[in-house]
């Protein structure tokens, strides 16, 4: 029996990847190590290696196949010693193979409220990653703004560790485009200095993991000098790259540092979930004049949303979204959960159960009236988030809806939070780390009094 | 600090005749115009701090206070060695570098008092004050923060085009600090024009210099990174002017960063509420004896035939914008409440 090659995982997040070319043709034999085919991952494109010698028997995906999920057979293998049981003359004649979209495309459309185009006529949409929304918010801020340039590790000429920043060393030049050294609390730094004098800059942290190396830079000097200064020495500057859970990469890489950033006066704290607001809102925290953390998703770069198009679309720092309107209980949420309370959503319809889901989309400032105004309605509230519970921003809305919707509760509230422990490396044990669609539906339920 | 023998004072004297017969015939009507400002600027510096360390002592300046006393050199002669273009930024002993850039004491002493006319609106204190008018950004209080928030500057005025450098003051107690060789780094690998000024006035609080920091000059520091550094008398204004210009000359003709240690000493404690044990007074007064940086100006005018009537001039007028300034920084209001809850973000 020929061996299968399975398309490989190249990435901590693939789902999916090109097939982008075959480095062997059927009939070749192969070697242990040989470069078979290259794939494009999310992230880079990268070369299949043998791991058994023998016969390329049959390539089962052709080259340029976009979508191909992860652990699909792309060839058979005909070990040494095995004899070709089967016919090797339809080269030539491979049908590409048929991918599912990834199921997120069904939950915008959905978005009647639509984020971005609010109060516009007809707008023009095209469908893209939040990686790509993002790329081209900072192109496009960086055409109109000569004073803007991203800075960090890998953003350059390896166009990004996950490739948000692809195409921009070529088209802005190394003067823009700036590969630092591994030396976050320097580059922040430098970057903190660069905003004092006036200039705009991008700092990306490779993951926020890394920005705890920076934190004293974020806090006490971005965040804090406009203050102490009286009013003169304000800080425009953004320091973006994704936070939250990644994937089986364990306690320290994979972490949601959101109430971390939250707790401080200074600044501005934004986490998107769909490519539109991703691209609108870092147009806006360009924009600002004040220091913005920009909480990016590794998980959510890959999906596709719809995204207004025009260079001047963009979303405002501080408003909410509601991302599916509903009367029986409000959901609350930011970035990645955002999916997961649609699809929870979706699953308490089939209960009867109409739930109201909205996208904090800033965490700092909070939109509280679009929150208030929601509960006054439904009169029930599930908040939910990958961080910790303790002082995360499930604490903070229990806060919020003490002092200001005590009237309108009909039951307390309810936090669906990543577990109170540092995130475990077992993919089990990852999983019950995580707020899952399951523990969403419940506590929504348990607010309805249902089940 | 090296101690001296009887018979090295000896030989100091008679060489110390020489070198003052040699500063009379040196010193030309230019050079003398340029001591006049130096004694001028420092002695500033040196009577404001005396009189903020009296506040502080009456209870009207609160918090951490920095003296600058001792160190007034420095930040004299590397002003003189830049212009108005160039930024620059320091850590939290402070009120020296404000003054040395033009910012105007009352503002600074009002700022020490908490008061409304402070640079900061009295939100700052002694550790926080800025002015983009002067190009000086800060007054940071974290120790040796303040270094790559200066390399910073300095990437901007390379960005721009300018002919200009960040001159980045930091301690020898912040030269341990990690994200000072960050800065070091990035700064030689991009040739940002920046000129880090190692103010070693011998203690990190109260720690010497010998007991934190390996290695041998501090002047050194930058050398795995291919920064030249020159360890300077800065006890010695002119000596500082001279070593800035050929930094500055360096940084702008685009050769990258510079170090220049400072050995230079501070009379007062850390801050405050330093009751300085780990120093003799003998140590403190020798110093103030034999190196200080006002006498040796003084010194050198007096030598240069300036009458010391000049001399007394500047010093009253000297004593009056002091004396303005602490009025000024007591009769200024404190900060309306409502100011609580301004300039935390600039409004858009």
């Amino acid at each position: 029996m020929p061996v299968e090659i399975l398309m490989p995982a190249l990435s901590p997040t693939m789902t999916e990847g090109k097939l982008f070319k075959w480095l062997k043709e059927e009939g070749d034999s192969i070697e242990p190590g040989d470069a078979v085919a290259e794939i494009e991952t999310d992230k880079a494109t990268m070369e299949v290696e043998a791991v058994d010698s023998g016969i390329l028997q049959k390539i089962l995906v052709a080259e340029e196949t976009e979508g191909v999920p992860v652990n699909t057979p792309i060839a058979l293998l005909l070990l040494d010693g095995e004899e070709d049981g089967r016919q090797s003359n339809n080269q030539g004649d491979i049908a590409p193979l048929v991918v599912d979209r990834p199921t997120f495309d069904s939950f915008v459309s959905q978005s009647d409220e639509g984020s971005p185009p609010k109060g516009q006529e007809r707008v023009d949409v095209n469908t893209q990653t939040v990686r790509e929304a993002l790329r081209d918010a900072m192109a496009e801020e960086m055409r109109a703004d000569d004073s803007v340039f991203v800075m960090g590790e890998e953003v350059a000429e390896y166009e990004g560790a996950y490739k948000v920043t692809q195409g921009l060393l070529k088209e802005f030049g190394d003067k823009r485009v700036i590969d630092t050294p591994i030396t976050e609390h320097g580059f922040a730094g430098l970057g903190v200095g660069a905003a004092f004098g006036n200039l705009k800059p991008i700092i990306e942290f490779m993951t926020f993991n890394f920005a705890m190396q920076a934190m004293d830079q974020i806090i006490n000097s971005a965040a804090k000098t406009l203050y102490m200064s009286g009013g003169q020495m304000g800080c425009p500057i953004v320091f973006r790259g994704p936070n939250g859970a990644a994937s089986r990469v364990a306690a320290q890489h994979s972490q949601d540092l959101t109430s971390w950033f939250a707790h401080c006066p200074g600044l501005k704290v934004v986490a998107p979930w769909s490519a539109g607001d991703a691209k609108g809102l870092l147009k806006a925290a360009i924009r600002d004049p004040n220091p913005v953390v920009f909480l990016e998703n590794e998980v959510l770069y890959g999906q596709s949303f719809e995204v207004p198009v025009g260079s001047e679309i963009i979303v405002p720092i501080g408003k909410a979204n509601i991302v599916s309107s509903g009367t029986d209980v409000t959901i609350v949420s930011f970035s990645i959960m955002v999916g997961k309370a649609l699809e929870a959503a979706s699953q308490l319809a089939d209960d009867g159960i109409d739930a109201e889901v909205i996208d904090l989309r800033t965490i700092r400032p909070l939109d509280e009236e679009t929150i208030i105004k929601s509960v006054a309605k439904t009169n029930r509230i599930v908040v939910v988030e990958e961080g910790w519970p303790t002082c995360g921003i499930g604490s903070e809305m229990a806060a919020l809806m003490m002092e200001k919707s005590f009237d309108c509760l009909d039951a307390p509230l309810i936090r669906v939070c990543g577990e109170d422990v540092p995130m475990p490396y077992a993919a089990n044990l990852e999983t019950l780390a995580l707020p899952q669609v399951a523990d969403i539906v419940k506590a929504a339920k348990k607010v309805c009094y249902q089940g | 600090m090296a101690r001296s023998s009887k018979s090295a004072t000896k030989q100091r004297s008679s060489k110390s005749q020489q070198v003052k017969s040699a500063v009379r015939n040196s010193i030309n009507g230019k050079l003398k115009d340029e001591l006049l400002s130096y004694y001028r600027d420092m002695v500033l510096i040196r009577r404001f701090e005396e009189k903020a360390g009296q506040l502080y002592g009456m209870g009207l300046i609160g918090g951490f206070c920095h003296l600058y006393i001792g160190q007034e050199a420095v930040v004299v002669g590397m002003q003189a060695a830049i212009d108005s273009k160039s930024s620059v930024v320091t850590s939290y002993r402070d009120h020296g570098h404000m003054l040395a850039c033009g910012m105007d004491p009352n503002g600074v002493m009002a700022e020490l008092t908490g008061r409304v006319g402070g640079y900061s609106k009295g939100k700052g204190g002694s550790m926080h004050m800025f002015s983009r008018e002067k190009n000086f950004f800060g007054g940071h209080g974290i120790v040796a923060a303040q270094v790559p928030i200066g390399t910073g500057l300095a990437f901007g005025h390379k960005y721009r085009d300018e002919e200009a450098v960040c001159l980045t003051y930091l301690g020898d107690g912040a030269i341990n600090q990690g994200q000072v060789y960050e800065s070091f780094n990035m700064a030689a690998l991009w040739q940002l024009p920046c000129i880090y000024v190692i103010e070693n006035n011998q203690y990190g609080m109260g720690t010497a210099v010998a007991r934190a920091a390996a290695g041998r000059e501090l002047a050194d520091r930058g050398a795995a990174y291919g920064i030249p550094g020159e360890k300077v008398d800065g006890m010695d204004v002119l000596e500082v002017k001279n070593a800035g210009g050929r930094a500055v000359e360096h940084a702008i003709s685009g050769k990258g960063p510079y170090i220049l240690e400072m050995t230079t000493y501070r009379y007062r404690g850390h801050s405050m509420s330093d009751p300085a044990k780990y120093r003799t007074k003998d140590e403190v007064n020798k110093m103030r004896q034999e190196r200080d940086p006002i006498d040796n100006v003084k010194e050198k005018l007096l030598l240069a035939g300036l009458e010391e009537k000049s001399l007394k001039d500047i010093d009253a007028s000297i004593r009056k914008i002091v004396s303005e300034a602490v009025e000024f920084a007591q009769t200024s209001p404190e900060p309306d409440p409502q100011e609580l809850y301004t300039d935390v973000l600039v409004n858009n």
